[in-house]
């Protein structure tokens, strides 16, 4: 065995200027195509022989035209997500919370739980790792729910499917619920309901791990990376949720949807957020049903308090969450995510 | 004989990361141990907080996504 001197992470594959010259082309190239789906999904949808304003042709033309929108979205999303995020991590966003007590780590862990990267099945360690570390429970709450109920693909979907006025709405109280209920959580004084183990861990040594140096092209591989990653494994619930909303734009009537999801019907607010806890998909895989849901006049409060149910709140990550926290703590972190969800549905239905 | 292990509850990727330690050892022909750790105590207590992470002879020196296949490699021949 021949022993080298080991240069730091030596670049293999593509050369440097190819992605720099790369990366904007397959960009434009996008998105031209996402300027002509229109056109494209006219035509495709003509190739069925149903004719286009019935029933089928409805459902069909929504799918044809969804399912190449919402992944050329979804692409676009994930990579620059993939790239801003390569700037942060865990480790420095523990070390930016610790110590910060003060009324304004809530808000700030929030807008960190929307820029950190993190999957859901390291959000055990990552719990353990902030609150033993000093940082309060409710400020890692806040950065718990903030994650994944503003996160960026449901956000910049509803923007391109539903409209900005919609995903801005969505932004501000999003936000505003995971900070508030952080704070809330705080204020509660839950550490004795956290497991016994967790409550005796004494704070786990700080990783000294060097700080990677990334070069932009790292930073942009990390994009395609996560594209690959993501895409490749939430392209099944787009197309099963871009399939329910072909369903519903096509075939629901509308009547049946305002006696359903309209704004008169006070109950629907908390039906929604029960219907929505269990149902376990993601953001791309909801978002085209809110997008039909409201295309068929589907309230806007119920509307957002359902999304913002499935999205936020799902009953397997209350059960790796299990781990570290009493039933107590988990019924209660539940209850005031989900009385912050029906106040802003209530809110919204009032309003309009 | 270098003692790897790999931290991560049990993720595809924490499978793919031990793959590519095994891998690499065997293609550098340095004899290894890997160990998994899956459970969330030893995690969080080796200062792990992104999976998944690497430690090589109880020294940490990964965390968070999947290990870039040329640092792998200087780790493993260190």
């Amino acid at each position: 065995m021949t022993v080298e001197t080991h240069d730091p992470a030596p670049h293999r594959g593509a050369p440097d200027w190819l992605w720099y010259v790369g990366v904007p082309a397959v960009g434009a190239v996008l998105y031209l195509l996402y300027g002509q789906l229109i056109p494209i999904s006219e035509w495709v949808t003509a190739l069925f022989p149903v004719a286009r304003d019935s029933h089928t042709g409805e459902a069909i033309a929504f799918f044809v035209y969804d399912v190449p929108k919402v992944l050329l979205l979804l692409t676009g999303i994930v990579f620059v997500t993939g790239v801003l995020r390569s700037w942060f991590s865990p480790e420095k966003t523990r070390a930016i919370l610790a110590g910060k007590n003060q009324i304004w780590g809530y808000p700030l862990a929030s807008l960190l739980g929307v820029m950190t990267p993190f999957c859901s099945c390291s959000s055990v360690p990552l719990f353990i790792g902030f609150v033993s570390a000093g940082i309060p429970l409710g400020v890692t709450f806040s950065f718990l729910i903030a994650g994944p109920m503003v996160g960026p693909v449901g956000l910049g979907l509803l923007y391109g499917l539903v409209g900005w006025q919609i995903a801005t709405i969505y932004l501000v109280f999003g936000f505003t619920i995971a900070t508030v209920a952080g704070f809330v959580l705080g204020r509660m004084g839950l550490e004795r309901y956290l497991q016994d183990w967790v409550r005796e861990l004494n704070a786990g040594p700080v990783s000294d791990l060097p700080e990677e140096r990334l070069t932009l092209v790292d930073r942009l591989k990390i994009g395609v990376e996560q594209v690959r990653e993501i895409v490749g494994k939430v392209w099944i619930w787009v197309l099963v949720g871009i399939g329910i909303g072909a369903a519903i734009h096509g075939y629901l009537p509308e009547e049946m949807m305002l006696r359903i999801m309209g704004g008169e019907a006070w109950w629907s607010v908390p039906a929604a957020v029960v219907v929505g806890v269990p149902m376990y998909t993601n953001a791309a895989g909801v978002i085209p049903i809110v997008e039909a849901l409201l295309g068929k006049g589907a309230a806007l409060g119920t509307t957002l308090a359902f999304m913002m149910s499935v999205i936020a709140l799902s009953l397997p990550e209350m059960i790796i969450l299990k781990q570290v926290l009493k039933l107590r703590l988990i019924a209660i972190f539940l209850a005031v995510v989900s009385a912050g969800i029906l106040a802003t549905g209530f809110l919204f239905n009032f309003l309009l | 004989m270098k003692t790897v292990k790999v931290y991560g509850p049990g993720c595809k990727r924490c499978e793919t990361t031990e793959a590519m330690v095994k891998e690499a050892a065997a293609k550098l022909g340095v004899a290894v141990e890997v160990e998994k750790v899956t459970d969330a105590k030893s995690i969080a207590m080796a200062g792990v907080m992104s999976t998944p992470g690497i430690s090589v002879d109880g020294k940490l020196v990964h965390a968070g996504g999947l290990p870039d296949a040329g640092k792998l490699d200087g780790w493993l021949r260190a």
